[in-house]
């Protein structure tokens, strides 16, 4: 009697799969970090524009910061830093920058030429802090919370509306949580 | 049972068998599919850092990052991948061997930092259970669906003979 639900059954199924499977919205390169909700990697690294300086995630303990990952090959990057720019003008949290695998002299350009969202840059030459990080592209831009977790990451260009929708929301639940505590 | 019915029963049996025989070389090719992607001998990949002096750690680290996945390309391994996260990442594990880290420690480094997807061979652990155990689990599933199939239409009256218990 209920046997004929059993095709519809299957059917349905595997259209739920292929809706899955075959979304064109779904980045298919991208993939969850396993950072998430684990402490933030510790690194300290020599500024890109004042090698005198040291830019390091310790003094930031207490605070939330954006931790996002640049270079100056990397042309959705340019295509982020306006986005940057007004972020950083929203004065909502600071943003500390991973210039990785990059020209120092080129950029240095880039950031006076277009702007300075930035903190502090640690030019990240040798790749070390972005292994620890877990970047395999850029751009990449991680959300970590006072406690030093990392709360969010997002891997594509930074959009007003990513901020907005996926950065904004957490920063205040993150926010509410410390001021409960 | 008469001899035709005996000769279908026999060729249903046949079919059931092929079918089994099938589902499990599609299940041993699949669980050997991840061996299979990295062959046991190949020259030294694309590395700009030249062979670790001890001949022991250069094999671990051969085969160490061919069972790695570059994440720039995704399909390709970090001892294939001349990008350069794939460099800087046979760096690490060079580094790692040196310093008398094990492969496992190695491998969970990488984990901890990229997650599972950066292994091509999948660890047998409660959580890929699923994973290894799927091919099998089909083939039980398929070997029931032809086992009960088979059983309800040898019961079935051939159409040409009448129907067993008539005079």
């Amino acid at each position: 009697m209920w046997k004929f639900l059993v095709p519809i059954v299957l059917f349905g199924g595997l259209v739920a799969l292929f809706a899955f499977g075959l979304n064109p919205d779904r980045d298919l390169h991208a993939l969850p970090s396993p950072l998430l909700g684990k402490p933030a990697p510790e690194f300290a690294l020599q500024d890109v524009i004042d090698p005198n300086r040291v830019v390091s995630n310790a003094p930031l303990a207490g605070q939330i910061y954006l931790f996002n990952v640049w270079a100056t090959w990397c042309a959705q990057c340019r295509q982020e830093h306006e986005t940057l720019l007004e972020i950083a003008q929203q004065h909502v949290v600071p943003i500390v920058g991973l210039d990785w695998n990059d020209d120092r002299g080129k950029a240095v350009q880039w950031l006076q030429q277009l702007g300075n969202p930035y903190q502090g840059v640690g030019f990240d030459n040798d790749g070390r802090t972005a292994i620890n990080w877990g970047v395999y592209g850029a751009p990449e831009t991680f959300l970590v919370d006072a406690r030093g977790r990392v709360l969010f990451k997002h891997i594509a260009p930074m959009t007003l509306e990513v901020w907005q929708e996926e950065f904004l929301p957490r920063i205040q639940a993150a926010r509410r949580q410390q001021g409960g505590a | 049972m008469t001899p035709r019915r005996a000769a279908r029963t026999a060729t249903a049996c046949g079919v059931l068998l092929g079918a089994v025989a099938a589902a499990a070389g599609v299940a041993a090719s699949l669980v050997a599919m991840p061996a299979a992607a990295t062959p046991a001998a190949t020259p030294a990949a694309i590395d700009a850092q030249g062979q670790i002096e001890d001949p022991v750690l250069q094999s671990r680290f051969e085969s160490i990052t061919k069972q790695l996945r570059c994440l720039v390309c995704q399909n390709e391994s970090i001892a294939d991948s001349n990008v350069e996260l794939a460099d800087q990442l046979r760096r690490q594990v060079r580094e790692m061997l040196i310093a008398g880290k094990s492969d496992d420690a190695i491998f969970q480094f990488m984990t901890d930092r990229y997650g599972e997807f950066v292994r091509f061979n999948t660890p047998l652990e409660p959580k890929t259970l699923l994973i290894w155990g799927a091919p099998f689990l089909l083939m039980l599933i398929g070997a029931g669906a032809i086992y009960r199939i088979v059983r309800v239409r040898s019961r079935m009256p051939l159409d040409d003979e009448p129907a067993s218990g008539t005079p």
